[in-house]
């Protein structure tokens, strides 16, 4: 008795696929200049912490579970490292430093969440305060960064001219960020961890009753997310060079949305993180498009919220035909 | 190799040439010579305790296990095979008791634990994950490595040929929810056979796969018995455990009755252990001979279906039992939930004394004067934090409308009559249901529903997994409910059970009706062949 | 009839009497002073009873849903898309024909909040999108929303009428208390008078036990959610009215935190179940005290997150049995020991 089904996953990403390359050239043939190699190349440029609190947060969401933290993580890691930098200590000492805190901080909430069985996203929320609130202990103002590592990241790039006479660059954090997302993607295709968090948001009792560590496997991907965050922080601030306590609320928003839209299942056991950079970069080109038409800059929210709720929609649709096809 | 036991205390002592494990606390024991254990015993698991809240789920239960022989675990519904199984498999912890392999003491806290310890179970429900590839399914956890990173080749490779040695010729790659149950359980079976364990725990596997996939299942357990490895078989058709094991362990009620040599326990004789006294105390529930048969036909499907079942055209008349028997997913509680609109009903028509009703959801049947207690009594049933009072209530209110709550008084005074008349065992109202007992948590949702004053009452697996007592009084209260004209039906894997009750019987095969008995006709043998799909000439 | 410290206020209130009591030796008893001015009541005692209101509305809708086993994060962006419409009404901004009439502009606001929520009920109850994804959408998008209702800008308004809502009194005591009172009635009402307290309970605990008893889930949920809505609708006015005008970016902002605060304080257990609107309300009294209390202190307000933080944990940690059984498990073997 074989049923023919549609794979959710391919379906979602092939979407998100088709609706990144038609914004593409919607936006290439309505503006000047946008269908350049510049504006590509400033998608990573613009979104590179994105993309790797992206990745971490799709180990999360792979396993079923959520992570509302993120943000403030990633916040706090950038008035961390300006604050220490301001007092002077090196910068491979305060980068290490922050990617610990971030990662350990990561190990707690899953610790707690795992072995006290409550909800993750109360867990989180609570992290979310909290790390918030010791970005204020340090700073409630924003600290400028003069560090000379820090500056030769954040200007460090490779340029080219092409023969229309435009200047592309792309920064080297750029390429971090790219390295953690081959990284992620390595682990979740080849290593035993990277299936056993599949197999984790599939089914948990299964994967227990299986001999899988899920202990392990849930802990481990809040500290990976953690982590992730943290090194967004450190992305974010050779980006901007400042730390500042209120940075980015809401980026958990846009980093689960980027996984969803990249065809990651909220329920867990389906999803990539070559989906999520996809969602990353949607964001990003409708950022591009909302500046190009000078809008509002909200309307980049409310327009990523709506696609977010038109791809919840469409997994919710999968997901109900699926039932009833099984039912059939 | 031997165990002594203290008179005392629950100290252990396990002797193999001196005394090498200790067990309990110290002190002043008397220790006397409780068995010697034999050469092969490949596990032992002495005096295993454990209590669920409420439930005692075992109780000095013992149970050995020979290398290279397959045994049966068998017991009634609730008789403690599952708990037990759970226990040694790491996933449940017990709370008092020894387990030794191979003369070795062991301590299961984890499935990941068991794994190590050579002990591979599929269970009862498929326990993989439907996201993953088959292939992936199969070797997940154990990965083959080259060069640190997964061989997703060799994955593929190797779970094609294990496949093959169950008959099996299907796309590997292909995610497991593409594939029917049974295929699944196949699967499942493939992984814990692969895994080269010593123990295989096998807990009802053949429930949803065909003779064919049965037949195949046994060569492949002979072949594992050949290897000397030890196979635990629990299941519920004991034709099958007489084609294949060679000793078996009767449970019943969470105790230990026996350990005995297939070959020489007559059938009869095994089923007498698995019930037990209990059929004694059951016989004493008066017989369906004594029903009313008003002949007032009082519900009526017409080529009726949901999306689990289609086609479904039957009658039940006002004081009659009821009963519907069929294996398990054979539909019989696809068409309670139909009837009770728990699922919608997508095609065909209801008429209620002969006047056509639209039912859509549980709402409307309860309207309708329709009661259901669905087999799920934890996930579907019970309320756990709210009160006994509440619990029996809610069901009214709904009826009732939400817009007026029912007082406190009028409330108290419902619970307390049933709780009176259903002599359900508790200090008050007020007591939260989820700390009672199972028996008196199934006599409050019996309450909840007579409280709606049901014309037609729906029980599915009312008797699941509560003691003997409660059984009985709940089997007597269906009884007087019918005479007294109401509608029942009454769902049972039991088959004794059914046979005492019901005055009709549907026989479902296959989410068919395949046979509606009456009266006489109900027999156990002959509900036994339409189960089994032989065409009996009438 | 239970005892009393069986009952769900109970352990709040006596959390909040302890806090009072901190508050009082510390502040060597000025915290209690209460004057009377021109007729009006003035003291922290008063400023906590009227700041707290906010709270303290919330904490009544999202008590609700926090009984269903779900959340409502979006109540912050509800709070500013209603201030900013509202502001924006009186204003003159929109909707031009109304001549800023205030009444309209406060029923089109709690219109719009109940719209909000039935959006989010919608998407929990009909689709069964998880509620914390679920309201999380409308989180962002409503903050934008309300940005693109108030154009961007930070609507100040002139309408004495309007800033009645916050600064008015009512026989010495200030307007919002008595309109969280009403709040509270209604709640109490019909969660006891009709059967609706019994229905939300029962989804909390068990939807499916719920659904085959025949309370309708999905109806309830929906219901659940837009007064929810209503509740935070109503609660960015009272914040709005008490600014003056529509902050977009800071109305209501993480005050969702706030709101799940209070009613974890009152006892609800966030997993669902029971639940005492009264218990909470005085679990919104609890966290306005603490921070007033901490504000009194000359701490930096964003610093009083993280108490917060750590109050939802300690809470969080002790409704969890793995917890509660782990700490006996050490206290029970430390007893062995000595």
């Amino acid at each position: 008795m074989k049923k023919k089904r549609l794979k959710i996953n391919n379906i979602s990403l092939l979407i998100a696929v088709a609706l990144l390359v038609g914004m593409y050239i919607a936006g290439a043939n309505i503006y000047d200049r946008f269908g350049s190699v510049s504006t590509i190349l400033n998608l990573f440029n613009d979104n590179a912490y994105l993309i790797v609190v992206s990745v971490g947060m799709t180990f999360v969401l792979l396993t079923g579970g959520i992570d509302i933290s993120v943000a403030s993580t990633l916040a706090f890691s950038g008035v961390l490292s300006a604050f220490l930098l301001e007092k002077g200590w090196s910068a491979g000492v305060v980068i290490s430093l922050v990617l610990l805190i971030g990662a350990f901080g990561g190990y707690l909430q899953g610790y707690v969440i795992h072995t006290f069985g409550i909800a993750p996203f109360l867990v989180t929320l609570a992290g979310q305060f909290l790390m918030r609130g010791m970005c204020a202990v340090i700073s409630t103002v924003s600290i400028p960064i003069n560090n000379e590592f820090y500056k030769a990241a954040a200007l460090g790039k490779i340029s080219f001219t092409l023969e229309s006479g435009s200047r592309p660059k792309l920064y080297y954090y750029v390429f971090i960020a790219v390295f953690v997302v081959f990284a992620a993607w390595y682990v979740l295709k080849y290593t035993r961890f990277g299936r056993a968090v599949y197999a984790v948001g599939s089914n948990e009792q299964s994967a227990q009753y299986m001999g899988l560590n899920v202990k392990l496997v849930k802990i481990g991907v809040y500290a990976i997310n953690g982590f992730c965050a943290a090194l967004g922080g450190v992305l974010f601030s050779f980006y901007t060079l400042a730390g500042y306590s209120l940075q980015n609320m809401g980026l958990e928003l846009d980093a689960i949305s980027s996984a969803v839209i990249g065809g990651t299942l909220l329920t867990g056991g389906v999803g990539t993180v070559i989906g999520s950079l996809v969602g990353v970069l949607i964001q990003g080109i409708i950022q591009t498009i909302v500046t190009y038409q000078n809008l509002n800059t909200w309307w980049t929210k409310v327009t990523f919220a709506g696609i977010l709720c038109f791809f919840i929609l469409v997994q919710r649709m999968v997901a109900i035909r699926a039932e009833k096809q099984k039912e059939a | 190799m031997s165990i002594l036991i203290c008179g005392f205390c629950d100290i252990q002592i396990i002797y193999a040439s001196g005394p090498i494990w200790f067990y309990g606390r110290f002190g002043v024991h008397c220790f006397k010579e409780v068995r010697g254990l034999e050469q092969n015993d490949l596990l032992v698991m002495e005096k295993i305790n454990k209590k669920f809240p409420g439930v005692v789920a075992l109780k000095d239960v013992h149970f050995f296990l020979r290398a290279g022989e397959v045994h049966a675990l068998l017991g009634e519904n609730g008789a403690g095979k599952s708990t037990l199984i759970k226990v040694l498999t790491g996933v449940e912890h017990m709370d008092s008791g020894t387990v030794l392999m191979d003369g070795c003491a062991i301590s299961v806290k984890s499935p990941l634990e068991a794994q190590k310890h050579g002990i591979s179970t599929v269970y009862q429900e498929v326990n993989l994950c439907p996201h993953l590839s088959v292939a992936e399914n199969i070797y997940v956890g154990r990965e083959p490595l080259k060069f640190g990173r997964i061989n997703w080749k060799a994955i593929v490779q190797r779970a094609k040929e294990l496949l093959k040695q169950f008959d099996l010729d299907i796309d590997v790659t292909k995610q497991l929810d593409y594939y029917s149950v049974a295929v699944q359980q196949m699967i499942a079976i493939a992984r814990a056979v692969d895994v080269q364990a010593k123990i295989l725990i096998l807990d009802e596997p053949t429930s949803s796969l065909s003779n064919t996939e049965v037949d195949k299942l046994f060569q492949i357990m002979r072949m594992l018995k050949e290897r000397g490895m030890g196979i635990v078989f629990v299941t519920h058709f004991l034709d099958q455990v007489y084609e294949i094991t060679d000793r078996i362990t009767v449970l019943r009620n969470g105790e230990y009755v026996g350990t005995y040599d297939t070959v020489s326990l007559p059938k009869v004789e095994l089923i007498g252990k698995m019930i037990g006294k209990e059929y004694e105390e059951l016989a004493g529930v008066s017989l369906s001979a004594v029903q009313q048969n008003t002949g007032k036909k009082y519900l009526r499907l017409e080529d009726a279906g949901s999306a689990n079942i289609a086609h479904i055209s039957l009658c039940f008349k006002k004081g009659e039992v009821t009963g519907f028997s069929g294996l398990l997913g054979s539909g019989r509680s696809e068409i309670a939930r139909l009837l009770f609109g728990a699922d919608k009903m997508t095609s065909g028509k209801a008429f209620i004394e002969e006047k056509e009703v639209h039912i859509a959801d549980p709402l409307d049947a309860i309207c309708h004067d329709i009661a259901f207690c669905s087999e799920n009594r934890k996930k579907e049933g019970i309320i756990g934090d709210l009160t006994i009072r509440e619990n029996i209530i809610i069901a009214l209110q709904a009826k009732r409308g939400l817009g007026k709550a029912i007082s406190y008084n009028e409330a108290q005074k419902i619970a307390e009559k049933f709780i009176e008349e259903l002599a359900i065992k508790t200090p008050s109202a007020d007591q939260k249901i989820k700390n009672l007992s199972g028996g008196n948590q199934q006599k409050v949702l019996l309450a909840r529903w007579l409280a709606t004053e049901p014309e037609l009452l729906i029980l599915d697996e009312p008797t699941r997994g509560i003691d003997i007592g409660a059984k009985a009084e709940i089997q007597k209260i269906v009884m007087k409910l019918a005479k007294d004209g109401m509608s029942c039906v009454f769902i049972s894997s039991e088959m004794e059970e059914m046979l005492r009750c019901c005055s009709k019987m549907f026989v479902l095969r296959d989410k068919e009706v395949v046979a509606e008995l009456t009266e006489d006709e109900i027999k156990e043998t002959r509900i036994m062949e339409y189960i089994a799909g032989k065409e009996v000439e009438a | 009839m239970k005892k009393l410290t069986n009952r769900m206020e109970f352990r709040p209130l006596v959390s909040l009497i302890i806090i009072l009591l901190v508050c009082a030796v510390f502040s060597g008893g000025s915290f209690f002073e209460i004057s009377v001015v021109e007729g009006h009541l003035y003291g922290r005692l008063i400023d906590i009873l009227r700041n707290g209101s906010r709270y303290m509305i919330l904490a009544i809708g999202m008590s609700m849903v926090l009984a269903t086993g779900g959340t409502d994060i979006s109540v912050g962006s509800v709070m500013a898309i209603s201030g900013a419409l509202a502001c924006s009404i009186v204003d003159q901004r929109i909707l031009g024909g109304l001549q800023g009439n205030v009444f309209a502009a406060i029923v089109i606001a709690l219109g719009a909040g109940a719209l909000c929520g039935a959006w989010n009920g919608f998407l929990v109850a009909k689709l069964k999108v998880q509620p914390i994804v679920a309201t999380m959408i409308l989180m962002t998008a409503g903050r934008g929303i309300a940005q693109l209702i108030a154009d961007g800008k930070i609507v100040t308004i002139t309408s004495d009428a309007y800033y009645y809502i916050s600064g008015g009194y009512i026989l010495g005591l200030p307007v919002p208390l008595f309109i969280a009172a009403f709040m509270l009635i209604f709640g109490v009402l019909i969660t006891k008078k009709t059967a609706f307290g019994l229905a939300v309970e029962s989804i909390g605990i068990n939807a499916d036990s719920a659904r085959l008893s025949g309370i309708k889930v999905e109806r309830n949920l929906w219901l659940i959610y837009i007064f929810c809505g209503v509740c935070a609708a109503i609660a960015g006015m009272i914040e709005s009215a008490g600014i003056k005008g529509a902050d977009c970016n800071n109305c209501g902002l993480m005050i969702e935190m706030d709101g799940i605060l209070a009613v974890a304080i009152g006892g609800t257990s966030l997993s669902g179940g029971r639940f005492s609107l009264i218990a909470s309300i005085i679990g919104a009294l609890v966290v306005q005290t603490i921070t007033t209390m901490i504000l009194a202190f000359g701490v930096a307000p964003e610093v009083i997150r993280v108490f917060k933080a750590l109050i939802v944990i300690v809470i969080c940690l002790a409704q969890s049995p793995a917890f509660v059984a782990k700490v006996r498990n050490i206290f029970g073997k430390k007893k062995v020991v000595a």
